[in-house]
């Protein structure tokens, strides 16, 4: 193995990539070839460093030093100053009061535990040479060697894992059911069709350290004996595309994949199935019938996937997140994962703040933390100095909470925080405009298969529509309350089933900016245009 | 399937693992309403009504799909279930045209009755309503998209009943709209007519093409001579559009109503139906002493003509050549009676009444010419017929039974069973025993090809020959058969009787609305019933058809025969069927 004096590391997470990283890459390996640098100092690309707000990203190792706003233009200032002469180039430090001065892993700034995310921003996600020097496929040869299909599924039930897609069910009972299941032939299914807003954690781990999630996968196949194996990727995320891609390639040609995996006699192989935009298709039996060809629409349940998935097949289908701890908990144990959470919320979550927070991002931390913790201590408290008006946990088909439950903790017997969204609202945002918003979402994404949501959906836009003209009337609430508690009963899927729960649970927060609205037709925040156009009728 | 005990709304029920609730709700007498459940089809559950309260449950749950489990308690009325039903119902409606007093379905729909027993009397929701064209292009089935809830059951049929998936959902959400093809229109796609859809939708969201303002503008011109054919299926059902228990025959009580209309002539297809066992029958013998493609294909549907033509074009020579009962019937109105009624057959108007949406595509094909006009013009279906009489103001069930008029009005028990699956097979079968035998049949009633089975399959033993049959109705089924044709499965069969319709005739498009299993089983009975009261119950023993060929067409198969009796097919390719692709869905918009 060649020997390098210095690591450049490149950001090529999407925001990153959507400021020129890839240029910054090119430029830099140009750069140290002209120099006749390129056999001394290597340049890797690395997933999304959490620089919020920083464009490029570069971090140079060993020194461990940051730069932000990277250009192509910066690039021979970098190689001549810091990679020639050994002085950082001071103008492109990251600063001081920026978060994270030289890894999210290492930042001083939180209490993040970095179980999943380990790895990112530290290794190549390119490179299954570095994942295993980093401990990994550590789970999978442990589990494939040393235990029977069911310690690995007792191993996982131990964990107390929970699904972290959103719906929380116990990883290894899913396991189980669809390890009993009858029939031969069985599916691994990972759900990477990461589609409520807000939410971009998948995104992360797929590009920053996707042999987490084969590795992940092969251990459920060789639990449940499944042979096929079908990762649903969001349609816009390329570079997740791209990079488990090749993930697959490099784990198929160490043998982690493919025929007779360690010679346990497990044939599995893991195919990429791209999402066309539904968000519908992140639910789990839409996203199996658009795996199947069909329109993705979701299936009457029961039975339910790990009985009746994948054309028939008893399937698994996890989330990314999920399936992204389960190398861990088998390389470290059940009894590790335990010791982190909370009573009945084990292990780390990840969560992705946004809105109005200083530094939106994504964080790895234990359940049980608060939901302040989260938004002042890591994500650097509201951007401009404002005031918390409420925070949607989940994203939009998720509960609104105000500023009492700050202290509340983020796990299953407090606070449920959902798939991780954490979408931070300040005093400036009006409420009635958030729910207009946020109908116009679930309208727009309705499969229009049953009624309750296809009709809702419609109508609730509508009311929202006509509060925010200033055309509402009081009664409407009463309505609207109605119309979202029928929704959430006899939807047919969460789709619909979720979609009034952000204005359910927002009504007895908010019902004086509501009345406001409605009775004197006034928007206290000056968000909605029905004050306009009230000046105009004046 | 394990027996489990189940409560629903405190009475304690006995029911079998893998049941659904509804199932043994509606066992137990208890109501649950629905929209969207068919008995005939694979619950979706997509409209939600049927939603109940199961104790531990976060949702409610549907009953239509949702299957029952030990010590499951279930509630089916309580107010937060009647609320969200309202709920929903009023979403419905709040989306669809207040029309009721001019829709065809009025009085019919399950919509509207779903409003009046919730007692909704206001739609809360006035905002926008979807507004589509009118699909007119459909010689059979119209389709009003506007009234359309969605429901899927047109799409479901014609999927897995028919598999033939001419319909499908387009775009999303509340624009979501079901579309023959790639929103092409209806006559552009690969639809065989059979109308099943028709019988499945529960709205006005497709009906019938209605010939019956031309008919009534025929039958009041003096100069047109109207006649009229009653297809086999007819009589044993026509009686529920007034009220009668599915199976009740009516068969003379319709003849006095037809002829109430003003209809100058009231005849029977069953004639030509005998006539067709004459000419198919001998096609069979010839085909198997003188070699040609068997097994032999029944042709008297033509949803199954259209849909061979489409998806096995290679098949068609195993197709028998004779025309339906009802084109026969046509060619010989306006040749054979017009010379014998001394009639200008440009003055004749054939109408005949049939169970059937596919029959008004047939009579439309240009080969059925071949009297030299069009032989059959208008094609009523049952629903339609029961239109004009109610139209004229006539109470069917009170009627005293008149005859069918001559020269087409002789008929026999062997013509009446094609109406049903099974019963073109058993009249064949009937004639050909004694015609290669030259023995008479001691059991008339061949129990052997009669039942509700998707494919039977029988031998019968005909002189010499071990006759190996076969019996398929719904065109899922006869995919399957033809593809064991292909594959050879069904290579050493003689004949097979093929229905596009489930249960034959008798459920065809254009019969009487609801439509069930036990409805077409009780109709099939009333068949049964008709035949054994039937002096003749041998097609080669009607008088009046030997009459025929004595005065007319020679013997079967002759020169004539196969110039007005027999017709060829045309290969269809599913490709070019649709001819304005892409075009784009109209979609426009109300405000109310």
């Amino acid at each position: 193995m060649a020997f390098y004096r210095a690591h450049v590391l490149v950001d090529t997470g999407t925001p990153a990539v959507l400021k020129g990283a890839l240029a910054v890459k090119s430029a830099l390996i140009e750069e140290l070839k002209r120099r006749g640098l390129d056999k001394e100092i290597k340049v890797v690309e690395t997933g999304d460093l959490g620089l919020h707000n920083a464009g490029c990203g570069v971090v140079i190792y060993p020194e461990g030093v940051t730069y932000a706003n990277v250009t192509t233009d910066f690039v021979p200032l970098i190689v001549e100053e810091h990679l020639l002469k050994g002085r950082p180039v001071e103008k492109l430090l990251y600063k001081e009061d920026q978060p994270s001065v030289v890894t999210a892993a290492e930042s001083p700034r939180c209490n993040e535990m970095r179980v999943i995310l380990k790895n990112i921003g530290v290794i190549d996600p390119n490179s299954i040479d570095e994942y295993i020097a980093h401990g990994g496929y550590e789970g999978l040869v442990k589990a494939l060697t040393t235990m029977t299909p069911d310690q690995v599924i007792n191993e996982v039930k131990a964990s107390q894992l929970k699904g972290r897609g959103g719906a929380g069910f116990p990883t290894g009972l899913k396991w189980e059911f669809t390890a009993k299941a009858a029939g031969s032939d069985k599916a691994i299914v990972c759900n990477a069709d990461e589609g409520e807003p807000g939410n971009f954690k998948d995104r992360l781990i797929l590009e920053g350290d996707p042999h987490q999630i084969i590795e992940g996968m092969v251990i459920a196949a060789y639990a449940v004996g499944a042979n096929e194996g079908y990762i649903y990727i969001r349609g816009e995320y390329h570079q997740s595309v791209e990079h488990t891609e090749k993930a697959l390639k490099a784990a198929r040609e160490m043998g982690f994949l493919g025929k007779n995996i360690l010679d346990t006699g497990l044939d599995f192989d893991i195919s990429i199935f791209k999402g066309a935009g539904a968000y519908i298709c992140g639910e789990e039996t839409a996203l199996l019938e658009s795996l199947e060809g069909k329109r993705g629409e979701s299936r009457m349940k029961p039975p339910f996937p790990p009985t009746y998935g994948l054309r028939g097949m008893p399937t698994v289908v996890n989330n990314v997140e999920t399936f992204a701890a389960i190398p861990h908990i088998l390389a470290k144990g059940a009894e590790w994962y335990c010791s982190i959470g909370t009573g009945q919320s084990k292990g780390t979550k990840i969560f992705s703040p946004c809105g109005d927070v200083l530094y939106p991002g994504v964080y790895e931390v234990p359940f049980g933390i608060t939901l302040r913790e989260i938004i002042y201590n890591m994500a650097g408290g509201i951007k401009s100095g404002k005031d918390l008006k409420a925070v949607l946990m989940g994203g939009p088909s998720g509960v609104m909470v105000g500023k009492d439950a700050l202290d509340r903790k983020l796990c299953a017997e407090d606070l449920n925080p959902g798939a991780g969204a954490l979408i931070v609202l300040d005093e400036d945002k009006c409420i009635v405009d958030l729910m207009q918003n946020i109908a116009q979402f679930f309208y727009h994404e309705s499969c229009g298969q049953c009624t309750p949501c296809r009709e809702g959906c419609k109508r609730m836009l509508e009311v929202f529509n006509w509060w925010t003209a200033g055309a509402g009337s009081e009664d409407d609430i009463a309505l609207l309350e109605q119309l979202a508690t029928t929704m959430s009963l006899t939807s047919k899927c969460g789709l619909g089933q979720f979609a009034g729960v952000a204005f359910k649970s927002s009504l007895p927060l908010f019902m004086d900016e509501y009345r406001a609205h409605l009775k004197d037709k006034v928007c206290p925040t000056g968000v909605c245009s029905m004050d306009k156009v009230l000046e105009e009728v004046k | 399937m394990a027996e489990v005990n189940v409560k629903i709304n405190g009475q304690d029920i006995k029911a079998q693992s893998g049941q659904t609730i509804l199932e043994v709700a509606r066992a137990a007498g208890i109501y649950i309403p629905t929209l969207c459940y068919h008995s005939d089809l694979m619950p979706d559950g997509v409209c939600r009504i049927c939603a109940v309260e199961v104790k531990g449950q976060r949702t409610l749950c549907t009953a239509c799909c949702y299957p029952v489990s030990d010590g499951m308690e279930v509630q089916t009325h309580t107010p937060k279930v009647r609320e969200a039903r309202r709920m929903i119902v009023e979403l419905m409606l709040a989306n669809h045209p207040q029309e009721c007093l001019t829709c065809a379905k009025n009085q019919k729909c399950e919509l509207q009755k779903l409003a009046k027993e919730l007692g909704i009397q206001d739609v809360r929701f006035k905002g926008e309503r979807r507004v589509y064209d009118r699909d007119l292009t459909s010689p059979s089935v119209i389709r009003d998209p506007e009234k359309c809830i969605l429901c899927g059951r047109c799409v479901r049929v014609c999927d897995d009943i028919q598999s033939v998936a001419a319909l499908n959902p387009v775009n999303r959400g509340w624009n979501t709209l079901i579309v023959p093809g790639m929103c092409d229109d209806l006559a552009d796609v690969v639809c065989v007519n059979c109308g099943q859809c028709i019988n499945r939708c529960p709205t006005g969201a497709l009906k019938g093409n209605d010939p019956a303002p031309a008919i009534w503008e025929a039958i009041h011109d003096p100069k047109k001579h109207v006649i009229v054919q009653t297809a086999p299926a007819v009589r044993a059902s026509i009686g529920e559009e007034f009220g009668l228990p599915p199976g009740t025959r009516v068969t003379g009580k319709m003849v006095t109503a037809l002829k109430m209309l003003g209809f100058d002539r009231v005849m029977d297809t069953d004639f030509t139906a005998d006539l067709t066992i004459m000419e198919e029958g001998s096609e069979l013998i010839q085909r198997i002493t003188e070699g040609g493609a068997l097994p032999q294909l029944t042709s008297c549907s033509p949803g199954w003509i259209k849909f061979i033509e489409y998806y096995f074009p290679d098949l068609l020579p195993n197709v028998s050549s004779c025309k339906s009962p009802q084109q026969m019937f046509g060619a010989l109105a306006k040749t054979y009676y017009a010379q014998k009624m001394g009639i200008d057959p440009a003055d004749i108007v054939s109408v005949s009444i049939m169970p059937c949406t596919a029959k008004k595509f047939e009579c439309e094909r240009p080969e059925m010419t071949s009297s030299g006009y069009k032989d059959v013009d208008y094609v009523l279906t049952t629903r339609e017929a029961a239109g004009m009489m109610k139209e004229a103001g006539i109470d069917l069930p009170n009627l005293p039974d008149s005859e069918y008029d001559d020269p087409f009005g002789v008929t026999t028990g062997a013509a009446v069973i094609f109406g049903n699956t099974g019963g073109v097979m058993e009249a064949a079968l009937r004639t050909a025993y004694e015609l290669v035998t030259g023995q008479k049949l001691d059991e008339v009633n061949i129990q052997a090809v009669r039942g509700m089975e998707g494919v039977r399959e029988a031998s019968v033993q005909v002189g010499d020959i071990t006759v190996k049959a076969a019996v398929a109705h719904g065109l899922a089924n006869a995919r399957k058969v033809l593809e064991g044709i292909r594959d050879g499965r069904f290579k050493d069969y003689h004949f097979i009787e093929i229905m596009c319709c489930p249960g034959g005739c008798i459920g065809g498009g254009g019969q009487p609305q609801p439509t069930s299993e036990e409805i077409r089983k009780a109709r099939i009975k009333a068949i049964y019933e008709e035949d054994e009261t039937m002096k003749i119950r041998k097609s080669h023993e009607n008088p009046a058809v030997l009459k025929l060929y004595e005065e007319f067409l020679e013997k079967p198969l002759s020169h004539k025969s196969h110039e007005l009796l027999h017709t060829h097919y045309t290969a269809r390719d599913r490709k070019t069927a649709r001819k304005t692709a892409d075009k784009p869905v109209k979609v426009k918009v109300e405000k109310s």
